[in-house]
């Protein structure tokens, strides 16, 4: 009798671990979900509704680049910022060079500061939903499709937000990095990478 | 291993058979018996205790003075911090307070012949040596320089290339197991094994300790299992949970590590919250006061504990309602804190109190826990954190509660049952000796980092400006006064465990009232042949 109740004492909390090991697994696409849903950590609203229409208020823009040096691209805005009316649709430009002598495959990520006001900040369409090629010495003109919700100004937490910044940082896509030999050996801008580890 | 020699001349012949011993490989290497690997586990905190603060006597030395070359590299002292943290952790603390109190005594404290599952038991123990030769061959290489966090990119690839991260990796998830098997067993035990009469509410304070830290064992460590399972699979098999490059994010596991590291320095005091309970209305002789607040402040302390994680996270880019909140609830757990931190006064509070040794582990407990505990509550304020986030007040606060805190609850219960666990009387005099030693020793080291760290030292640095050296040079002696006082430690353990003088079933008297001082010293090899009736 005991030793039954042993057993499934025991066996319920082997369940219990092997359930927050896969919670913990679980945490990757949730924390991704969560991000999405709330805004969290600068996480613009992504594709969806179309822009509103506003009422003829206006909001900065700034846009801002970097490049991993794992990638042999010059990548940067096309314009530094711009001031637009909030509930229209806008539409900007970041333009990459490829300085490699072989095709190159990136990926941008992205996100909004400040951050809390990622969840009135739409993308409609952007390059950095999906992975960009550019042929040896390519350069390229990306799109950005997006609108500022009018409602940011009406948000208590939010109305102080006179000026969004929106930043990309491209990385080489961890295939061609693993086709072009080892991360570190990709391109001129390596040369303070290789030995991480010098004392 | 002399501790546990029994001498069986004395009167319990009606089970004598029961009381047989095998040999000695069979009873140390296969042993099934609680209170054998209650001892294994006794020694192999005091090894690891004692490699852990060798290398803490590394760090104190080449901080004594600014410009010191003791250490040869960045990467040497980062290896050096990160095994010093894991080796206290793991290996020091919890093989004390969790396996060796917890199996010596959670039998002997509920009346049950011994632990649920024994040779479950068995496997717990033996799994934390092989872990412990990983993390030192992860030190030895020099290559698991990540400090005791793990943050990714620190130890991913590119950063921590070599074999010895990934053998610091392994390592924890052979502690991890151990642990979790630990925690079932635990819990069964208390649930099912109890004599009769004894309702959960009856339970010895210590029993409701190592329940709730069992129970947090069983819901934090699992998460540390994943995300060292996500980091090793990064760094060798290709895949991306947290490099932005294949679209992770490092700030995820900052949370996975986070949301198990806060339950765990729970797991680390509550048991010394047990032991000190016994100790402080042993020698107070009245029962503890508030029993019952006591023990759903444990409970209270367990829940809040899952939820206060980001506030190691300050700086890793959450938002400012974020940080409110998490700011507030973990301000929350000096609520059930305090409520133990005054049930203890009020214990001592017109009681008759006697000062020997144990208890004055257990004073000395209240006096730096606390201390390191108000601290703590500095340092849950987000804003000043963003100041002292990353330094020597950190440092400072968190080895109050855990390095002086956890630390003197260990010694607590090793003075109050080492009468009982071997037979033999310690020596009071090198006992105390022992006690202020240490007490003058890590106040020494530990008070002045909170001066360094108000004024900007960087912790996991193995140098700072001139500036910062006088405070070093005093916290630095104050560390090897308490090294010494780890030497006295060893020499009042020859001394018991050499001693002829036996020790009475309860040499505490009137106070000591749990069912352990029922048993002889030392307990039969089995006890409670007859299950004790709790009225």
């Amino acid at each position: 009798m005991r030793n039954r109740g042993n057993v499934v004492i025991a066996s319920a909390f082997v369940a219990v671990m092997l359930g927050m090991v896969g919670l913990s697994f679980a945490a990757v696409p949730l924390y991704r979900l969560f991000c999405a849903a709330t805004g969290f950590g600068g996480t613009p609203k992504i594709g969806g509704l179309n822009a509103p229409g506003g009422n003829g208020e206006t909001i900065k823009v700034r846009f801002n680049a970097d490049t991993n040096p794992g990638l042999p691209w010059k990548f940067g805005p096309v314009q530094r910022n711009v001031v637009l009316p909030l509930g229209e649709d806008q539409l900007a430009f970041y333009t990459a060079t490829n300085l490699a002598n072989t095709p190159v495959t990136g990926m941008a990520l992205y996100n909004v500061t400040p951050e809390k006001a990622a969840k009135y900040f739409h993308k409609t369409a952007c390059f950095c939903f999906e992975q960009q090629t550019l042929q040896p010495n390519q350069t390229m003109e990306f799109p950005i499709s997006y609108w500022v919700d009018p409602a940011i100004a009406k948000d208590p937490a939010t109305r102080d937000v006179k000026e969004i910044t929106l930043s990309y940082t491209f990385f080489r896509s961890m295939e061609d990095a693993a086709r072009a030999g080892a991360l570190a050996k990709a391109g001129p801008h390596t040369a303070g990478q290789t030995n991480v580890r010098a004392n | 291993m002399a501790a546990t020699t029994h001498d069986n001349a004395h009167g319990h012949d009606d089970h004598h058979d029961h009381d047989h011993k095998p040999g000695f490989v069979a009873r140390w290497l296969f042993s099934t018996n609680h209170k054998d690997i209650g001892t294994l586990y006794l020694i192999f905190a005091v090894i690891g205790g004692v490699v852990g603060g060798a290398l803490s006597m590394i760090m104190r030395a080449q901080l004594q003075f600014p410009n010191s070359h003791i250490v040869t590299s960045g990467q040497e002292w980062n290896t050096i911090v990160t095994s010093h943290g894991l080796l206290m952790i793991f290996f020091s603390v919890m093989p004390a307070l969790i396996g060796g109190f917890g199996n010596w005594f959670i039998p002997l404290m509920i009346g049950a012949p011994d632990m649920a599952f024994p040779r479950l038991n068995n496997i717990s123990f033996w799994l934390l040596p092989p872990a412990f030769v990983l993390i030192c061959i992860g030190l030895v290489m020099g290559e698991s320089g990540s400090g005791w966090t793990l943050y990714p990119p620190l130890s991913n690839s590119t950063y921590e290339s070599g074999m010895g991260m990934d053998c610091t990796l392994f390592a924890l998830h052979l502690a991890g197991a151990s642990s979790l098997l630990g925690s079932m067993n635990f819990i069964t035990t208390i649930f099912n094994m109890r004599a009769p009469g004894m309702t959960l509410h009856k339970m010895p304070l210590f029993i409701w300790a190592e329940l709730v830290t069992a129970f947090l064992l069983v819901l934090s460590v699992p998460v540390l299992a994943g995300a060292i399972t996500m980091l090793i699979c990064d760094r060798n098999f290709g895949t991306a949970f947290f490099d932005p490059t294949g679209g992770g994010d490092p700030v995820l596991f900052q949370h996975l590590f986070w949301f198990f590291g806060h339950p765990e320095v729970y797991i680390m005091i509550l048991p010394g919250f047990g032991i000190v309970s016994h100790v402080i209305s042993t020698f107070s002789r009245k029962p503890i006061f508030g029993y019952l607040g006591m023990v759903y402040a444990m409970v209270g302390i367990g829940v809040v504990g899952f939820v206060v994680w980001a506030h190691h996270m300050y700086l890793s880019g959450i938002d400012i309602d974020t940080r409110a909140y998490f700011m507030g609830a973990t301000m929350v757990i000096a609520v059930p804190t305090g409520i133990k931190i005054f049930s203890w006064i009020a214990t001592m509070w017109g009681g008759s109190i006697s000062f020997e040794t144990p208890m004055l582990w257990a004073v000395g407990f209240l006096f730096v826990f606390t201390l390191g505990g108000v601290t703590g509550v500095v340092c849950a304020n987000a804003g000043i954190d963003y100041m002292i986030h990353n330094t020597y007040y950190v440092i400072a606060h968190f080895h109050y509660v855990l390095s002086l805190g956890a630390v003197f609850s260990i010694f607590c219960g090793i003075y109050y049952w080492f009468g009982k666990m071997s037979g033999r009387q310690y020596p009071e005099f090198w006992g105390r000796v022992h006690f202020w030693m240490t007490f003058v020793g890590v106040n020494l080291t530990f008070f002045p980092q909170h001066f360094l760290g108000l004024s900007g030292m960087p912790r996991r640095y193995p140098d700072y400006p001139n500036a910062f050296a006088g405070w070093n040079y005093v916290s630095s002696i104050g560390a090897y006064i308490s090294g010494v006082a780890m030497l006295v430690f060893l020499y009042v353990c020859y001394r018991t465990l050499t001693s002829k003088e036996k020790v009475a079933d309860n040499p505490w008297g009137e106070g000591a009232t749990t069912l352990e001082w029922t048993q002889t010293s030392p307990p039969a090899f089995h006890t409670y042949l007859e299950l004790p009736r709790i009225k």
